[in-house]
């Protein structure tokens, strides 16, 4: 904890990791958290929102159709068929389009007001999407080769004998452990440390502001500027997280349904 | 874990209530669970029909541009083929108007040669009948001539001659004798005249 002497008496307390936890119902492993209400309402507005949209679709499309067919297209023909290739991403595009949607805009729910709060900045919710994805990519590469087929598909075809070895423990290690952590962790991190920027700009400048003396409440203005600087910021990172997280997602489906490796 | 939940603990041991002070890099149980749940019925309404709805859509538009491309093309080839058949049918037109030109000529030759033709026949029978008619009257005007001739002569005569002429045998043999010689001189002129 960090403690800051100042002139008006009050010591200066630093937002911690306490703050991502807000229980609503209950205070242990099953309590009813902020985060579960923020995604479950996020997960009910995309449903009940896309299945209005999509119930009226026309050919000439009008405003909210071609906002949706935009989003639609960017995951569709922007991602899923340049990286996995225009013969096979097609079974691919629900789960595609629910991670991109659920991601964006559980993201976006970190500068939206009165919520304020990213849903990815628990880790929870990146794993759970992750398995998922880890899951669907092995599960598609296993169903094509078979198990045997799967492990001796790590190590590419062509090697020298005695470096084969070496070669598939790394590659193993790729797909296996490091593919899914990172992507967990990199969703997790971002969204995370930006929310957690936020609030040391907030309260620190909230602390600057009210309880400092001299000049300091200037520079307390100025932490307040710099945390609406700090917004725009997040919304290209909440955007790209949910890009990268699909795009990724697409590269290992891409490599999991490729016939060479 | 375990441990890693005690260094969290013991480090922040005045907020020690539990998930708050925990490493935020451990899942919480009832979050999952609802992560899993609510992101499976995103799923699901996305598998069942958002992706089904937006896909058909994309296919009658992509349908409905190549028919349009398809439209656009035979649109062309037919007004191709209309311009063609128009020019042969200029070009027939042309040729047809020069047919009917030199048939006209043709037939306006021919027409002018008839009515020469006719106009000459027409003449002809003209100066046929003219030629005849005065023959006709030349006649007419001969056998007139003649009996006149007669009858004047003789009234002449007698006068000339006076009472011997009553007596009818004499009277008869000279007109007889006079007519004689006139027909003498009359075939003469005729011959010249002819």
């Amino acid at each position: 904890m960090i403690q800051l002497a100042a002139g008006g008496g009050e010591s200066y307390e630093a937002p911690t990791i306490a703050e991502f936890w807000q229980p609503l119902v209950g205070d242990g492993a099953f309590a009813l958290t902020r985060s579960m209400v923020v995604f479950a309402v996020v997960a009910i507005v995309i449903s009940v929102v896309l299945l209005s949209i999509t119930s009226k679709l026309k050919v000439v499309p009008g405003k909210a159709q071609f906002l949706v067919e935009g989003t639609y297209g960017l995951v569709r023909n922007g991602l899923a068929r340049d990286i996995i290739g225009a013969e096979k991403f097609k079974p691919f595009l629900p789960l595609l389009f629910a991670l991109f949607t659920v991601i964006l805009v559980n993201n976006l729910m970190g500068v939206t007001p009165f919520i304020t709060f990213p849903t990815f900045s628990r880790i929870g919710y990146a794993i759970v999407l992750t398995a998922i994805v880890y899951f669907t990519y092995h599960g598609v590469w296993i169903a094509r080769l078979g198990v045997i087929g799967w492990l001796k598909s790590f190590v590419p075809p062509g090697l020298p004998g005695w470096i084969v070895p070496f070669m598939w423990v790394l590659e193993f290690m790729t797909y296996v452990i490091t593919r899914p952590l990172t992507l967990a962790l990199r969703l997790f991190g971002n969204m995370f440390a930006g929310h957690f920027m936020l609030l040391i700009f907030t309260f620190g400048g909230e602390y600057l502001l009210f309880h400092a003396s001299g000049f300091l409440p200037v520079t307390g203005a100025l932490a307040y500027v710099f945390t609406l600087v700090m917004y725009g910021f997040e919304v290209v990172v909440q955007f790209l997280q949910a890009y990268v997280f699909v795009l990724l997602t697409c590269v290992y489906i891409a490599g999991a349904v490729a016939d060479e490796h | 874990m375990n441990s890693l939940v005690l260094i969290a603990a013991e480090t922040e041991p005045e907020q020690a209530t539990g998930w708050g002070t925990y490493l935020p890099l451990i899942p919480h149980p009832s979050e999952v669970v609802v992560s899993l749940v609510f992101f499976a019925i995103v799923f699901w309404v996305m598998w069942k029909y958002v992706v089904p709805r937006l896909e058909a859509v994309y296919a009658e538009r992509t349908a409905e541009i190549e028919g349009g491309i398809e439209k656009a093309a035979q649109a062309q080839a037919e007004a191709a083929a209309a311009l063609d058949e128009y020019q042969a049918q200029l070009a027939e037109a042309r040729a047809e108007a020069g047919r009917i030109r030199e048939e006209a000529r043709v037939q306006g030759t021919q027409i002018v040669a008839e009515l020469r033709e006719q106009a000459q026949n027409e003449a002809a029978r003209i100066i046929a009948s003219a030629e005849a008619q005065i023959a006709a009257e030349r006649q007419q005007a001969v056998v007139q001539l003649r009996s006149d001739v007669g009858a004047l002569a003789t009234d002449l005569a007698s006068r000339i001659v006076g009472e011997s002429l009553q007596d009818s045998a004499r009277q008869s043999r000279v007109i007889d004798r006079f007519l004689d010689e006139l027909e003498q001189s009359d075939t003469a002129t005729t011959s010249r005249i002819s």
